[in-house]
């Protein structure tokens, strides 16, 4: 039989990161999928992070990911959100092409050294136990490995709707794998059901441009990668139109044939991401909606209209397609549709993605009922680490909530679960004044060198960055100056006779390190990028070190580790209702049992002592 | 790691009062109410000073440095005369220093842990304690907030989390169709808070609204004598007493003082099926009074006949002694046979419960409300340096909703969703 150390199912924004992190440590790795042209396909609107998701792709980035790298290669309009706010919640977008996002992504996953591609479909899991030891493949040959990384995404019982029509099947064109399915169902794990929905797409050459809004993007683009240089694709615009009254007649009209009013969906759908049917019916004292009109490809005319996703038929989306102001005209490429899915209740993984009854089985993307390219990147990262963890018999890599994003995320996910599609904010984020996109390397570059994952070309940057950083720290922290001496430079300050440092004198608002050059000449060699990374952290260093002890407290939590056959249910002094909720969600850190809602500090005290003490019964 | 403090000895009108500093900062801040010169550990009477020089106690402190200590920790324990008085003064002295924090149910045991400085089988025996604490905690907040402050809470959260929802919407959804400037909704609904805050900690109204002390409900069915034993308990005529059952209908509180502690006993309508929509709303009154009590006297032949449910440390008495002929476990208000033993049970119970739940709690909300206040006007200065601080000001927020977290209740992220994908067409 043939072995791998990990297989990772599915070649989607999940599967490719899970892949390639567990190439990157080392591990054999193969990952399957059905068609290789399915690697790295973009199923919704081709645009890769935002706020929340870019610092996503940064934190992946940070870790050597390819997500970054390939949508800066891929990126047709890049935009910094947020410009005119903090940096700290500013987060880098882009419009990618699709084809060249899909092709890059498989020369990338095509060159990793220790990945293999197969293509084929996996039938079920070869079971040694409760543990996952390997796959099936519908040709009927098996593949034996140490651990298996599941990232189907909605195949689990996925009904798509266009209107009063439905059929089962995952994104439009593809099969539901139903064996692999069954399988997953005899290990009778929580779910839940979701939806979500996408617009009809349309044929550029038939929109008539002349009258809209054009959007360009940023004069000077802010990739995702701390490797890319500069964009390579070709810079385009998106256009911006609206809905008006009789789009609104129109929909509202035919509400009940609309899949979601029909009552043909039972699912749960993303409030941030309504069907212009909801938006209708929920904001109808609103005139208008905006649509955002975002190309898919340099290399052929298909339109996203961003903000008008629907379950409507086909005639209706027609009809209020071309009620709209632009698209008079437009002819539909492919209707827009609703999919309906199950998810498995997150809250059966552990923080390494592993599921707590089924050893060596991760799941990670929207099987784990999250949304979004880069959340699902996000977890696949996570899995492909620790899968290789468990490859070598080593702990799990837990990510904090203190450390980035996707610690957020894993813990949101892990302890709270999902009650509609996952999205990442940056409001998720309580320490978001330090959990910046403009940082994500070094916060987590550095823990990447130590697990193994980080190649030598971003290795040498970084630590050349980090060794510039330093200086840069040093020289603006050695000197202090009076309020005089800093007045005559120019810096308004108090005279209260204190003296400050450079970095002091940099957290006041608009003060910059160019103002500080006439003090410390040595600051004119600074290079412009450690300049802007010098002056974000001053900018935030109070609240920073204020937030110093919740971080402390955060981390000395998620230090003690509960283990999973914990007998939550015999300490004596917890009440029955809290021993319930704690025997449900099976917190795998006192971290996590924190975050259980209705837990006290005495109650933690008390599972604190029960660790120290050892797993053994307590005394009657 | 923060230096934490807190009452560690028993509510009421003890002789002694002990306030246990634990932490880095413990010696430096027990030096400064000392005026200096206090040995790093031992023993030593002090006079205690607030920062204006102004006498507040003449005190025992003891120093402990670490690790033997209680908590493994620097300590000082600062035994006062037990006034409420005293101790209320010298806990809000504690809370100005920087740096100080009001402890946690079972913190000071949870570092102890962390440190090593407990064997197991004390944390065991601690645990009912820590329980006990928390749970008295909880009671009394829930008291609170069923009263008038109840209602002021409610509004400050809703007020705080419009007001935190507006500037999440700015931040999270920049590029859709969202106000640029929620400024001017978001001043108001901050400044409608703060006004709050300012009356409330200005001192007076706030004593006057958290009672400190235990609460005792006497429940029972219709016409078993449960107002005559208040009366008899009173030593006055608290409440109407007939032969007619039903005769309470209100709850009628007496506050007495019962071995050194302060009890507010209830007097609550005999739980019985009734038409009488009067009535019955003084029974639903009466069972929404007995929830929240600390303690429950079942004034019943058996604890089920009642639907209430008894907890640990509720008593069960049977009524009318003075009809029966086994005394045993009966109580009179008429005779007064078994009152002293009941009054007896109640305090051993109480004392028990030896925990400064009462003041502890207002000196908590007052902290609170201080902290909330800082962060509020901080938060009102970023928000009027223009959107390019509004993330500084999310921050404020989010540090003054926390601290306001045993008032308004825990708010999470989700609120804030709620509210911003309520108010707000997203999702473009």
């Amino acid at each position: 039989m043939k072995h791998c150390d990990v297989i990772v199912i599915g070649g989607g924004h999940a599967g490719c990161e899970a892949a390639h992190a567990a190439a990157r440590m080392g591990v054999k790795t193969a990952l399957i999928t059905l068609k290789r042209e399915g690697i790295g396909v973009m199923s919704c609107n081709p645009a890769i992070g935002g706020l929340g998701k870019g610092h996503l792709v940064r934190e992946i980035d940070a870790l050597d990911g390819v997500m970054g790298r390939v949508a800066d290669k891929a990126g047709i309009q890049f935009r910094l959100l947020n410009r005119r706010k903090g940096p700290a919640v500013q987060g880098p977008r882009a419009q990618a092409d699709r084809k060249i996002y899909r092709e890059e992504m498989l020369s990338e996953t095509e060159c990793r050294i220790g990945l293999e591609i197969l293509e084929g479909e996996v039938i079920d899991l070869l079971m040694q136990g409760d543990r996952v030891c390997g796959v099936v493949l519908a040709d009927g040959c098996e593949i034996s490995a140490d651990a298996v990384i599941l990232t189907t995404g909605t195949f689990l019982r996925g009904v798509i709707h266009i209107g009063n029509i439905a059929r089962a099947g995952g994104r439009l064109g593809d099969r539901p794998s139903v064996l692999l399915a069954q399988r997953l169902e005899t290990f009778g794990l929580p779910m839940g059901r979701l939806k979500t929905g996408t617009p009809p797409r349309l044929d550029g050459r038939s929109i008539d441009w002349s009258g809209l809004e054009m959007q360009p993007g940023d004069e000077n683009p802010v990739l995702f990668s701390f490797l890319s240089k500069s964009v390579s694709a070709r810079q385009i615009e998106c256009g911006i139109t609206h809905t008006n009254s009789q789009t609104h007649d129109i929909i509202e009209k035919n509400l009940n044939r609309s899949a979601m009013y029909g009552g043909h969906i039972d699912g749960i759908g993303p409030r941030y991401c309504p069907s212009i049917e909801d938006k209708i019916v929920r904001f109808s004292e609103k005139e208008s909606h905006q649509i955002f009109l975002e190309p898919e490809s340099l290399s052929d005319h298909t339109i996203y209209p961003n903000g008008i996703s629907t379950s409507l038929p086909v005639e209706v989306q027609e009809a209020y397609v071309h009620s709209i102001k632009g698209l008079e005209r437009a002819e539909i490429l492919q209707p827009g549709y609703a999919i309906e899915y199950d998810f498995i209740d997150p809250r059966s993984l552990r923080p390494s993605l592993e599921l707590k009854d089924v050893q060596g089985l991760f799941l990670a993307g929207q099987i784990n009922g999250t949304t979004g390219y880069e959340e699902a990147a996000a977890q696949g990262l996570v899995a492909g680490l620790n899968a290789a963890h468990i490859v070598r018999g080593k702990e799990a890599i837990v990510f904090g909530r203190s450390n980035s994003y996707i610690g957020v995320m894993i813990d949101d996910l892990t302890s709270r679960g999902v009650s509609e599609p996952y999205r990442m904010f940056t409001s998720r984020a309580e320490f978001r004044l330090s959990l910046r996109a403009d940082n994500a390397d070094q916060r987590l570059t550095k823990l990447g060198l130590d697990l193994g994952c980080i190649g030598e070309d971003r290795k040498a940057i970084f630590l050349e960055k980090m060794e510039q950083l330093d200086r840069a720290k040093s020289i603006l922290s050695t000197t202090t100056y009076t309020p005089t001496q800093l007045n005559a430079a120019g810096i308004g300050v108090s005279q209260d006779g204190k003296r400050r440092t450079g970095l002091d004198v940099l957290a006041f608002p608009n003060v910059h390190v160019e103002d500080l050059q006439s003090l410390i000449p040595e600051l004119c060699d600074m290079a412009p990028a450690i300049r802007v990374q010098v002056e974000y952290d001053a900018l935030y260093a109070t609240y920073i070190s204020r937030q110093a002890n919740d971080v402390d407290a955060l981390k000395r939590d998620e230090r003690h580790a509960i283990p999973s056959d914990f007998d939550f249910a015999s300490i004596i002094g917890l009440s029955n209702e809290l021993k319930q909720k704690l025997v449900g969600a099976r917190p795998t850190s006192l971290a996590q049992a924190a975050r259980i809602d209705g837990m006290t500090p005495a109650a933690l005290a008390l599972i604190l002592a029960r660790l120290k003490r050892g797993n053994r019964a307590i005394r009657a | 790691m923060d230096t934490i403090f807190a009452l560690a000895s028993a509510q009421g009108k003890a002789g002694v009062a002990v306030i246990r500093v634990s932490g880095p900062m413990a010696l430096a801040t027990a030096q400064s109410l000392c005026s200096g010169g206090l040995p790093a550990r031992g023993m030593s009477l002090r006079t205690l000073r607030d920062s204006t020089g102004n006498q507040l106690d003449d005190a025992l402190v003891l120093t402990f440095s670490a690790p033997a200590s209680f908590t493994g920790e620097d300590v000082v324990e600062l035994h006062l005369h037990g006034s409420v008085a005293v101790v209320s003064s010298v806990l809000r002295v504690l809370s100005d220093f920087k740096g100080l924090r009001l402890a946690e149910p079972g913190e000071f045991t949870r570092r102890a842990m962390e440190n090593g400085r407990l064997d197991l089988s004390q944390v065991e025996g601690l645990a009912d304690l820590i329980d006990a604490e928390t749970d008295a905690q909880r009671r009394q907040a829930q008291r609170v907030l069923a009263g008038q402050l109840g209602d002021l809470a409610e509004s400050w959260r809703q007020d705080l989390i419009r007001a935190a929802s507006l500037i999440e919407a700015t931040i999270d959804f920049a590029d859709e169709d969202i106000p640029e400037d929620v400024t001017p909704e978001v001043r108001i609904l901050i400044d409608r808070v703060q006004h709050d805050l300012i009356r409330e900690t200005a001192g007076v109204v706030i004593a006057e609204r958290i009672r400190s002390g235990f609460e005792v409900a006497i429940i029972g069915p219709p016409n078993v004598g449960k107002s005559t034993l208040l009366n008899a308990l009173a030593g006055r005529q608290a409440a109407i007493t007939s032969e007619y059952a039903g005769t309470t209908r209100d709850v009628i509180e007496v506050r007495m003082e019962l071995s050194g502690l302060a009890v507010t006993f209830l007097d609550t309508a005999g739980l019985r099926e009734t038409t009488d929509i009067i009535e019955d709303m003084g029974i639903s009154l009466a069972l929404d009074r007995a929830e929240r009590a600390d303690l429950r006297v079942f004034l019943a032949d058996s604890k089920e006949e009642l639907g209430v449910c008894f907890k640990g440390g509720d008593i069960l008495v049977h009524p009318k002694a003075d009809m029966r002929l086994d005394k045993i476990d009966s109580v009179s208000g008429i005779t007064g046979e078994g009152l002293s033993e009941l009054v007896d049970r109640i305090a051993a119970v109480l004392k028990d419960r030896s925990i400064s739940a009462g003041l502890a709690t207002r000196e908590r909300h007052r902290i609170a409300m201080e902290r909330a206040k800082e962060s509020l006007e901080a938060a009102s200065l970023f928000l009027d340096a223009g959107t390019n601080q509004y993330e500084i000001a999310a921050e404020e927020m989010r540090v003054a909703i926390r601290s306001l977290e045993s008032l308004v209740g825990r708010v999470d992220v989700e609120n804030l969703l709620d509210e911003i994908f309520s108010s707000f067409c997203l999702g473009k």
